[in-house]
């Protein structure tokens, strides 16, 4: 054992594939670790709610280094109504007007504007005005309304303010007059008007400037980042890989070294249920499973195994048990009285051991594709977020037609990392347990 | 390479070889039936196991029954309580006639004999390009595209591979063999994966070729021009699939002509001076020709199922999109349909196979 990692060690391919494995572990384990579970599940389905402040499909904040105009980061400015002057008006009635600024270094207008409101009252809503003031001075009213408890009020997509403004709102309030679509540069400021009529009322601001860029993996549709479910697609990954690929192909070991050993009828319905099992649609009856009972990872995982058992290796298996039942160590365990099962498990599983550990290496990428398959087609487990479930959604939302390549591109690229990791270093493991191959 | 292989078609056989040949396809054709069999059946089990069978067959009757209330001119002149009672009268009548109050072991056999004859029912959305709404149109509709993109890409991977193995195998140790020994585990990505990729570039980015889809819209006039047009439709997912099997397929087969190359016969053919081609064709392809065959087969097999996903991607109207469709919308009578259609589709292949396994292999041509 000592002397084939050390002799791995001497592949380039295997040292690369077992540095790959080793990234996806740790990353794995800082996944559960750093997110765990039930909190993965909450924040991927939480809805909008929880998101509310990142942009929508926003490309990852890397693109800018190979941009030469950055594309916009999203500004959160925040204001309160307690913390600017008040003038009396009368009565309880007061007037608090303050202002949100904020500096805008890009040339590219931002994605959109949001401006979030949390008021404070007991009975009679405050009013509340909304100027905006350009770098140049110049200021133009976006809005008075009646902020209730929790106002969320977009102005991207107030069909009012577009029509005053002749445009869309977060172009046009950016815009440099000589040069419309272009944004000006410098300090821009949300001045908030607001009237209470109450003595303890309050009306906490905040503006979102959404930008275009998000995160280390950006954000999809429904504004969540991306990079939660790459990370967290790691663990599933690896949990189905190496769970599927150890189950079908330990099983698959032990049934043929009994076929083997035991022949007669033993073997003979070993090798009619791998001739049915050859017939059967593996894809199609997962999906007609998935869709008809369950698409939990673990239902999935266990259907997977099952439909491997009596996979094409049976028979690989099976040529070199009945090679290995005729040799001498055999007969000389036979000789002292050792029981079938005893040989079975304890002489022949073990022998085949080398042939074992390569092929299940190389399966894994095989599963780990497979459950990003069956998320492509809608069949993913219902909660986790997986690498299969982002192309989905991407697929879904036409990412590809409108240009959206990160949402596809980052998780293929980890799957495609994760799959040549296992396969660089089987492909290695079957030349050093398999020296035959090695020659050529 | 075309001449390599059709010498690998049989010589002029005396009728015993033929006698043989027909008599090995025969049991292999019989006993592939029982297994195809025993595999629908095994389908029909699991998809019953929640009663799901069942229901698509209450559907069924319940849409016939209403069909013929409705062209029955007596029935529809009763008031409509009483035209209730009938109705549901009938759909009693004809749940006992099919069985349905029997045991699940009685009932299974026939829905067994029902796969077998591809009587699938009703789809409980979908309907087929001409309107019908029964399973078996849909389908059959759809599989002629499917064999189309399969026909076409298996054929061609199967020559190109052959070719490029044995070029390779010519020249152990070059660049190029050591570059597709490198580039096996390219073969690890399902095709739907490098379709993506594929769309990206060509579509996308570069907008050479179409998105998916299998004719331009609106479909061209004339044949040749409509022809043209699937070709053009077709490039990105034969790639596709090209791309996934041909790394593997390649060095698996290098290798094995390898092997077969080193044996003392390959050797002293050489010894004797015979050309190097004739060598390659008489002593390395033609023994390996069993073994090649049959790991087509199985990559074949791999294939027809994996391209679910890649009809998805690419919009190709065929089989497997068709599944997707279904899964979409719970529509489980085409589910379980299409699942039965896969399983005969695999039988066939398994079947031609057999056949050309049996043309070719010596041992059950002339008797061994």
């Amino acid at each position: 054992m000592r002397r084939a990692l050390l002799e791995l060690l001497q592949y380039r391919s295997a040292v690369a594939g077992l540095v790959i494995i080793g990234f996806f572990v740790a990353l794995s384990v800082y996944a559960v670790i750093a997110i765990p579970y039930p909190e993965a599940i909450r924040l991927w389905r939480a809805g909008e709610e929880l998101w509310q402040h990142n942009p929508r499909s926003a490309r990852p904040e890397w693109v800018n280094w190979f941009l030469r105009e950055d594309l916009p980061r999203t500004l959160v400015v925040e204001g309160t109504s307690a913390a600017w002057p008040a003038r009396p008006l009368g009565g309880d009635v007061r007037e608090a007007s303050g202002a949100l600024s904020f500096a805008y270094p890009y040339r590219r207008p931002p994605s959109e504007l949001g401006i979030f409101l949390e008021t404070g009252y007991r009975e009679r809503p405050p009013q509340v005005e909304l100027s905006w003031i350009a770098p140049d001075g110049s200021e133009v009213r976006i809005a008075e309304f009646a902020a209730r408890r929790r106002e969320v009020y977009r102005l991207s997509s107030d069909p009012r303010l577009q029509q005053e403004l002749g445009g869309r709102p977060e172009v046009v309030l950016f815009s440099r007059p000589d040069r419309p679509g272009e944004a000006m540069r410098g300090r821009y400021a949300l001045r908030v008007r607001t009237y209470l009529f109450e003595p303890d009322s309050e009306v906490r601001v905040r503006l979102v400037v959404y930008g275009e860029v998000h995160g280390l993996a950006g954000t999809d549709h429904l504004r969540r980042d991306l990079s939660l479910a790459l990370l967290w697609g790691a663990p599933v990954a690896m949990a189905f890989g190496l769970v599927a690929s150890v189950g079908s192909s330990v099983s698959t070991l032990v049934i043929a070294a009994l076929g083997a050993w035991y022949g007669g009828w033993v073997d003979g319905l070993i090798q009619r249920i791998t001739e049915v099992n050859l017939i059967l649609p593996g894809l199609p009856i997962l999906i007609m499973i998935a869709t008809l009972y369950s698409r939990s990872l673990s239902v999935m995982v266990g259907v997977v195994i099952l439909l491997g058992i009596f996979g094409g290796g049976i028979k690989t298996y099976r040529a070199l048990f009945l090679q290995v039942k005729e040799s001498p160590y055999i007969e000389a365990a036979r000789a002292y009285g050792a029981s079938g099962l005893r040989i079975v498990f304890l002489y022949m599983v073990p022998r085949a051991v080398p042939i074992l550990v390569p092929q299940f290496v190389t399966l894994i990428p095989s599963f780990v594709f497979l459950e990003a398959t069956l998320s492509v087609l809608g069949l993913g487990d219902p909660l986790l977020p997986t690498w299969g479930k982002v192309i989905e959604d991407a697929y879904r939302a036409g990412a590809l037609y409108v240009g959206q390549y990160y949402w596809v591109l980052e998780p293929a690229a980890l799957l495609m990392l994760a799959g040549l990791g296992f396969t660089l270093l089987g492909f290695a493991l079957d030349r050093i347990f398999n020296p035959r191959l090695r020659e050529l | 390479m075309a001449r390599a292989v059709s010498f690998a078609l049989p010589r002029p056989r005396t009728t015993s070889s033929l006698a043989r040949v027909a008599i090995y396809t025969a049991t292999r054709g019989v006993a592939l039936f029982l297994t195809t069999v025993v595999g629908i059946y095994l389908t029909i089990l699991v998809a019953n196991m929640g009663g799901y069978v069942d229901q698509i067959k209450r559907a069924e009757i319940r849409e016939q029954v209403a069909l013929a209330a409705s062209m029955n001119e007596q029935i529809r002149r009763l008031p409509p309580e009483v035209r209730e009672r009938v109705v549901a009268e009938m759909i009693r009548v004809e749940e006992r006639r099919l069985g349905l109050d029997r045991p699940f072991l009685v009932r299974s056999l026939r829905y067994l004999q029902d796969a077998l004859l591809l009587r699938l029912g009703f789809a409980e959305r979908m309907t087929s390009d001409s309107g019908s709404r029964l399973v078996r149109s849909i389908l059959l509709d759809r599989l002629p595209s499917t064999l189309l993109l399969f026909a076409t890409t298996s054929n061609l991977l199967f020559f190109v591979s052959v070719a490029l193995a044995l070029t390779l195998s010519r020249q152990y140790g070059s660049f190029w063999d050591r570059l597709v020994v490198a580039l096996a585990p390219l073969s690890a990505p399902p095709a739907w994966f490098y379709g993506i990729f594929l769309i990206l570039i060509f579509a996308a980015w570069l907008r050479w070729l179409p998105f998916g889809g299998m004719v331009d819209a609106p479909p061209p006039e004339g044949k040749l021009a409509y022809a043209l047009s699937v070709l053009k439709h077709m490039v990105l997912p034969a790639s596709a699939i090209t791309f996934t099997s041909l790394p593997l397929a390649v060095y698996s087969w290098r290798t094995f002509f390898l092997i077969f190359s080193s044996e003392d016969y390959v050797e002293l053919a050489r010894a004797k001076g015979l050309p190097g081609p004739l060598v390659e064709r008489r002593y390395i392809l033609r023994p390996a020709l069993p073994t090649l065959l049959t790991n087509f087969a199985l990559g074949l097999i791999g294939a027809w199922t994996g391209a679910i996903v890649l009809e998805t991607v690419f919009n190709w109207p065929g089989l497997g999109r068709t599944l997707y469709q279904a899964v979409g919308l719970a529509d489980t009578p085409v589910i379980v349909g299409a699942t039965v259609l896969y399983a005969y589709l695999l039988a066939l292949t398994v079947f031609l196979l057999d056949v050309a396994y049996a043309i070719v292999d010596p041992r059950v041509r002339v008797g061994g």
